[in-house]
């Protein structure tokens, strides 16, 4: 697999506008996203993971610098160029409906039908391979609100999938998951990324899952951003002042979060 | 197997509205056998001349209103939900109707205190049309301002409430200030009415509510988008400002045209939606704007059967019958286990 960078920033500031006064929520942020690569993005809460993603998937313009996706500034794609470019999954629940499995998968190829939303051949094919990949077919009668926690994540990853872009981002698609449906989601994001040439990004609390699976980790701590391979932030101790607080260390030789004076 | 279900579905509903349609036009205070209904729509002669003057002044234009107000609202309904992600929106119940009813009154009750010519032009058929969209279409504009500002789908119901009281008190000022003739007319019009539209009237309202449905026929993949949620509907590419515009105009033209020529109706674009929702078992717009189309049809249609009260010729207010069915429907709905979806 070829190596191309598909996003970058360059010293990106990001944060918010207020009438006036700018508030920023981190600074001097580069990073690269490239295909065929699983990416993590981790860091504690408040720290900004939310507006970085925000930031770089064009919802909100960075305060100062630019968000390049394929050399080219964000802010100039239209939605429609964007959503070929990059599908989302999102935290927010999904209002109230009767979708099925299957119409909610089949949504995701919205960027190319026609004005009705009919789907094509071609299209069907491309829902029937995101089912396939993500073991969904089955459920594809099912309303989503039939669904688990679990069933319903990876619907949703397929429907991205279905959505056919280079670039993948999910904003903690672990959260409300049990081990199981955490590493067989994990395990998914990394056969895709590595089968299939996506670049996927996607943050996280489960620091630990994501130091043995991600290709590369984003990681935010206050003031700064670092990304690297895991094996490289640990070699340069970073894990140690993730969280501000004395009592969660990183044991280096376990690869994990320890916890002190409990 | 489920699309066979549904074509069989909509071919039955296809028929229940034909049915529907000559039955309201051949039930009346003068009943007409329907043979010969059927025989006059088709271009023939009804045998009695009485019968042929009846149905072409009178059911015809009554019957073909009713249709296009029973689509019109409930569709605007339709869009309203998904628009919204409120299972209970509606244009009567957002105020829309409550809108329309205002433009209508400051036209009708207000014409007086403009003198002469300017006066009696906003009274024509097109300044009360005209003054009833922008109506609906302001009430429309603040609830979705409201809805913006506060993410809680309660909340835009009670503002759809205070324009219901807010018209009302208003209108009770403007009674101080008309005379008694215009306010007959003006009572005479909140109560709602399918007949009387001259045939010029209708070709009005006809243009009127195929623009609103029109709209909503280009809006049908971005609403599947909107099922979503905002976030996810512009990340498939959707122009979310341009698919609110074009939904704000088509309620807008629907509910204000609709309300202008039939007075205002409770509860046909609430509960319409539901019914097929329920009964296609779908929140697929692709299937949902037509079974809403003809569902609304046919419920208008047995609604205005019913205010001709069966061997009598008492009219009944269409929406005292609107509202005698349309409440109990939606205390229903909310009373159902399941959470009312989209």
């Amino acid at each position: 697999m070829m190596e191309t960078k598909i996003l970058e920033t360059q010293d990106i500031s990001i944060g918010y506008t207020h009438s006036k006064s700018q508030n920023v929520v981190a600074q001097n942020i580069s990073i690269s996203l490239t295909r065929g690569k699983l990416i993590s993005l981790i860091g504690a809460n408040g720290i900004g993971k939310s507006t970085l993603l925000r930031t770089i998937t064009g919802i909100q313009k960075p305060l100062l610098g630019n968000v390049l996706l394929n050399d080219k500034n964000i802010s100039q794609y239209t939605t429609l160029e964007l959503a070929q470019q990059l599908s989302l999954v999102l935290t927010e629940k999904l209002p109230p409906s009767s979708l099925t499995v299957f119409e909610l998968i089949a949504l995701g190829r919205q960027p190319y039908t026609n004005w009705l939303g009919q789907i094509t051949a071609d299209d069907s094919r491309q829902i029937h391979h995101a089912m396939e990949i993500t073991e969904t077919a089955h459920l594809a009668v099912k309303k989503y609100y039939e669904l688990s926690d679990g069933q319903l994540q990876k619907v949703l990853v397929a429907r991205a999938i279905a959505q056919d872009t280079p670039l993948i981002v999910l904003d903690e698609p672990t959260t409300h998951l049990d081990l199981q449906n955490k590493v067989g989601l994990f395990k998914l994001l990394k056969k895709l990324a590595h089968e299939s040439g996506k670049a996927i990004l996607f943050s996280t609390h489960d620091i630990d899952m994501a130091i043995q699976l991600s290709d590369e980790m984003i990681l935010m701590a206050s003031g700064n951003v670092i990304q690297d391979t895991p094996e490289k932030l640990i070699s340069i101790n970073v894990f140690d002042n993730l969280f501000e607080n004395d009592s969660i260390t990183f044991d280096r030789d376990k690869v994990k979060f320890v916890f002190k004076n409990l | 197997m489920q699309s066979q279900k549904r074509h069989i579905l909509f071919i039955l509903l296809g028929f229940a509205v034909l049915l529907l349609f000559v039955l309201n036009i051949s039930l009346g205070p003068v009943r007409i056998p329907t043979r010969e209904v059927i025989e006059s729509l088709m271009g023939g002669n009804a045998s009695k001349e009485t019968w042929q003057y009846i149905i072409i002044n009178y059911r015809l234009p009554k019957a073909i209103t009713a249709i296009l107000a029973g689509m019109g609202l409930s569709v605007s309904g339709l869009l309203m939900q998904t628009l919204f992600r409120n299972p209970l929106a509606g244009p009567y119940v957002l105020g829309l109707t409550s809108g329309s009813s205002l433009g209508v009154a400051f036209v009708v009750l207000g014409a007086g205190l403009i003198p002469g010519f300017l006066g009696s032009l906003l009274l024509s058929s097109a300044g009360i049309i005209i003054a009833s969209c922008l109506g609906s279409l302001l009430v429309m504009i603040a609830v979705l301002i409201v809805s913006q500002r506060l993410r809680d789908t309660m909340a835009i119901l009670i503002v759809g409430l205070m324009f219901g009281s807010f018209t009302s008190a208003i209108v009770g000022v403007l009674t101080y200030y008309s005379t008694a003739e215009q306010l007959q007319k003006y009572s005479f019009w909140v109560l709602g009415n399918l007949g009387n539209l001259s045939w010029t009237s209708i070709g009005i309202l006809s243009v009127s509510v195929f623009t609103g449905l029109l709209m909503a026929v280009f809006s049908i993949k971005p609403l599947n988008a909107l099922l979503l949620g905002e976030n996810y509907a512009k990340s498939l590419g959707l122009n979310y400002k341009k698919t609110q515009l074009v939904i704000i105009f088509a309620t807008s033209i629907l509910a204000g045209s609709i309300t202008a020529f039939a007075g205002p109706i409770a509860f046909i674009g609430l509960a319409v939606p539901h019914i097929a929702k329920l009964t296609f078992n779908t929140s697929n717009h692709n299937i949902l704007f037509w079974a809403t189309l003809l569902i609304g049809a046919a419920v208008m249609l047995v609604c205005d059967i019913l205010s001709q009260i069966p061997g009598s010729d008492i009219t009944l207010p269409i929406n005292a019958i609107t509202s005698i069915i349309g409440a109990p429907v939606v205390i229903w709905l909310l009373l159902r286990k399941r959470k009312m979806l989209l």
